[in-house]
């Protein structure tokens, strides 16, 4: 039939909210296309979550119940059925760890084309083209497929939109490849460090690798507190996965998504997989020492310096403006 | 153990990229360099060498690409790796990510290792899913961005950032590992160690030493194709400050917030 088939990924009974958009995306498609978008769920999600997904545009929703849920191997087994089964041209993804990794699987494993970080989907001569940015954004890439097609979206790429109703959800039975049976999940979505809330913040703060060293968080912390209520500060994934700053305070692909009304991205390069969880903030400042950060490209206001010292003599002056 | 370790040549960083019209494909003149993520990758194996849980017996650099890509295998022998191997054959050019995955899955069964090594991304196509496509074809359970792992037998237990926070997940060897750039900070190699790079082994091979068939790879052998370059709408240019006296520059950066209401 030829249709599109999404992965949409869960967490404690909940879909992810870039597998929403992804289903919406792919639904839109798929009138245009003529065509069906399907869903599949990988684990024990309960018939209303899964179901849900017709809300979103699905008209069928499967469920690969016994597989393992917050692994690749056992959903790429499961999706490689559903392509066996019911020939479907097109994979699409919302993105994230597992939509790489599931997402590359299946392209393997079905001989199609792949492409990652695509932020539109086109229909064009019958044909679903993912669109994708390269070389840091600086240019729109469109792919064609040959044959089958596995799009993986950019986080955030695609928004969510509600087009249709629930619908039922069948189950499948799923055989396991050899090496899904090589992997076991032994814990899932741990948090380290201390709760901190960023996502409310009108005014954030936050640090990367440039600040130095995991103290000179201060810095960053006293500039926040300079701002008062609404403050808060939040880190890159490198200085999280460094131990210099808990991860709920996480900004990026792998973290939180943040839009403030102001953004200090202090000693931070602004690498893709940052820039997708800050970049619908209102105000971007920018402080780094490297004038030929990508940061720069996408700032309001850039300083080319170092963060040592500009952020405790902007600490003082936001506090004289204050206090003024 | 035997450690495999996926490394490639990329433009320098410093270099400009861009497309180049006449192919659709990234020009790849200019200075050249080992992506700077499969670093990484290197010095994982070294250190699992260095540190004695397992035995390693062997580092296995392997790439693919054209005749000059072997100062990508001298870096990386270099930085710790025994010998390499290069797949230099024009068949191979323009292959696309499931046909490169192809490939070097092809290569790596030549070799039989007990892990695979590769870095989180390589720093010219922006692609992170060559590590779940070798593994796929390898057979072999692949994971990607581990930031930490450990080996007790033939079992790896490994973290990483996923969607929802850290992640622990455990692999029966033979397995792909595609390692973070959060995972260690590479080491300089040694001017003893630079020297000495260019009289390890360096075996090369064509497509059919490898046994890749000649139909799966290359441009023909490839399943997508791009074109139609357009230049997105750019977000007006920001103002830009050079530091040069702190007093000043913040007192602009407070005028700044106070036109727009922030302070």
């Amino acid at each position: 039939m030829g249709g599109i088939l999404v992965y949409a990924l869960t967490n404690e009974g909940a879909i992810n909210k870039n597998s929403l958009g992804a289903v919406s995306a792919a639904a839109k498609a798929a009138g245009e296309l003529g065509t069906e978008a399907h869903a599949v769920v990988v684990g024990n999600v309960g018939d209303d979550v899964a179901g849900s997904l017709g809300s979103y545009g699905a008209t069928k929703v499967f469920r690969a119940k016994d597989a393992s849920e917050g692994l690749a191997a056992p959903a790429v087994d499961a999706l490689a059925k559903l392509f066996a089964d019911n020939d479907y041209d097109y994979a699409v993804f919302g993105g994230g760890l597992l939509g790489f990794e599931i997402g590359a699987g299946l392209a393997a494993r079905v001989g199609a084309g792949i492409t990652a970080e695509v932020t539109g989907l086109k229909v064009d001569g019958g044909k679903l083209v993912g669109q994708r940015p390269i070389l840091g954004d600086s240019l729109i890439s469109e792919s064609n497929y040959k044959g089958k097609g596995v799009l993986i979206g950019r986080t955030n790429a695609f928004e969510a939109t509600q087009s249709g109703s629930a619908v039922a959800v069948e189950d499948i039975t799923v055989e396991t490849s050899e090496q899904a049976s090589k992997v076991r999940l032994v814990t899932r979505g741990e948090q380290r460090g201390a709760d901190v809330n960023i996502e409310d913040a009108n005014v954030l703060i936050a640090g990367g690798r440039g600040l130095g060293a995991a103290e000179n968080f201060q810095l960053a912390e006293d500039l926040a507190s300079a701002f008062g209520d609404g403050a808060a500060v939040g880190a890159t994934r490198a200085v999280v996965d460094a131990g210099w700053f808990p991860y709920a305070g996480q900004i990026g692909q792998t973290g939180k998504t943040v839009a403030p009304k102001l953004y200090v991205a202090a000693g931070i390069s602004g690498a893709i997989q940052h820039k997708v969880g800050m970049q619908g903030s209102e105000n971007i400042i920018a402080i780094n020492k490297d004038s030929n950060a990508p940061i720069f490209e996408f700032s309001d206001l850039g300083i080319v310096g170092d963060v040592q010292k500009v952020l405790p003599a902007l600490t003082e002056a936001v506090k004289a403006k204050k206090g003024s | 153990m035997k450690i495999a370790v996926l490394v490639k040549e990329v433009p320098d960083a410093a270099v400009e990229k861009r497309i180049d019209p006449s192919t659709g494909r990234l020009d790849r003149a200019g200075e050249k360099n080992l992506n700077p993520y499969d670093q990484n990758a290197i010095e994982a194996a070294v250190q699992l060498k260095e540190g004695g849980a397992v035995p390693v017996e062997e580092i296995v650099a392997i790439t693919m690409g054209p005749e000059g890509a072997e100062r990508a295998l001298h870096k990386a022998v270099s930085l710790g790796a025994d010998r390499s191997v290069q797949l230099t054959d024009d068949a191979v050019a323009g292959s696309d990510v499931v046909a490169t995955g192809y490939a070097l899955a092809k290569l790596i069964e030549r070799e039989s290792p007990d892990l695979v090594l590769l870095g989180q991304q390589s720093d010219d196509g922006e692609s992170y899913a060559i590590g779940a496509v070798v593994g796929e074809f390898l057979g072999f359970p692949a994971l990607t961005q581990v930031s930490k792992f450990d080996v007790s037998g033939s079992t790896i237990t490994a973290e990483r950032q996923a969607e929802y926070g850290y992640d622990t997940v455990e692999v029966d060897l033979p397995a792909v590992i595609s390692v973070s750039d959060a995972i260690n900070e590479p080491r300089y190699p040694s001017l003893k160690a630079i020297m000495g790079a260019k009289k390890k082994p360096l075996e090369k091979v064509t497509i059919a030493d490898a046994g890749i068939e000649a139909d799966k790879v290359g441009a023909a052998g490839s399943k997508i194709e791009c074109g139609n370059f357009t230049e997105p709408p750019k977000k007006a240019a920001g103002e830009i400050i050079e530091d040069e006296d702190t007093a000043a520059t913040v007192e602009k950066i407070v005028a700044w917030l106070d036109e727009r209401k922030l302070i």
